[in-house]
């Protein structure tokens, strides 16, 4: 993986997660949401806070969808996991919420989970790039094994 | 004023928390599948600029196939939330996806998913669920 992949899973977490705690200070400046109010609920969403968030969200959807042109889902949706981890600092800093040593054991499960799918690679090989892989190495056995069979250019 | 309690049986609840899961599973997994059609859009974006990028997105069927299923597990969510309490549809809901995502990767996209990549959706699954508790 290149320095420009790292960048698009980053802002897969970074965005997703200032995205929720902008919506989340938005809404809790506005009453109780309900159905029957909803010019309401309209002109909530040009707030500044929900805009905000709303914004980050499409930065989040846009990285989302760009990551899974060149990485597996089993890849993405572990590695975009952290954002909660930073969802969960950004509550405890930005919104005073208190993390409970619960959520800790969850941040360290999630971290441990990442760390595990980034140490493989992040793309399942096509079948027939798989194949050529596999023929290359079975040639370059026979080749070492027996220096008549190798071909020459 | 507190809200009343929901009070729907365990059945109906985890029903409705299982509409959640494969609706969001089947979401994800049809997108992935259409940016995967769609190819880098790196390149996309070099050779023929932004806006040939979204109309390679946005006219995929299975990416609005993707989107689709993506409004139905909101809506089912929704559903669910009208059921039972936050506390355990959005939980429950977030971790066992990870589950059932890796499942249908291994299965309908045909990815390797091997013991490293179980491990992460396990471990993940738990931590969301232990996060939201």
């Amino acid at each position: 993986m290149d320095l420009k992949k790292y960048l698009v899973l980053a802002g897969i977490i970074v965005s997703g997660a200032v995205g929720d705690v902008l919506l989340s200070r938005g809404m809790r400046a506005m009453p109780p949401a309900d159905l029957g109010h909803l010019p309401q609920l309209l002109h909530a969403i040009f707030t500044p806070w929900i805009a905000g968030g709303t914004f980050f969200l499409l930065i989040f959807f846009a990285c989302y969808l760009t990551a899974l042109t060149w990485a597996d889902l089993t890849f993405v949706l572990p590695a975009a996991a952290l954002d909660y981890v930073l969802l969960a600092f950004l509550s405890q800093w930005f919104l005073h919420e208190h993390v409970t040593v619960t959520r800790w054991l969850g941040i360290l499960l999630i971290t441990a989970g990442v760390g595990f799918v980034t140490r493989g690679p992040a793309l399942t090989p096509l079948p027939e790039t798989a194949e050529a892989v596999h023929e290359e190495a079975a040639h370059h056995h026979r080749s070492a094994s027996d220096p008549s069979s190798a071909v020459r250019p | 004023m507190s809200l009343p309690q929901a009070t729907a049986s365990l059945t109906t609840t985890w029903s409705a928390i299982g509409v959640v899961v494969v609706t969001s599973t089947v979401g994800d997994v049809l997108t992935a599948k259409a940016m995967k059609d769609v190819g880098d859009l790196g390149d996309v974006w070099d050779k023929e600029g932004f806006l040939a990028c979204v109309k390679r997105v946005t006219t995929n069927k299975w990416f609005l196939l993707g989107v689709s299923a993506m409004a139905l597990a909101f809506f089912s969510l929704l559903f669910a939330l009208s059921l039972a309490d936050v506390s355990l549809v959005a939980p429950a809901a977030a971790s066992l996806s990870f589950v059932t995502n890796a499942i249908a990767a291994k299965f309908y996209l045909h990815e390797a998913v091997d013991a490293r990549r179980w491990a992460a959706a396990v471990c993940v699954c738990g931590g969301v669920a232990l996060l939201a508790a």
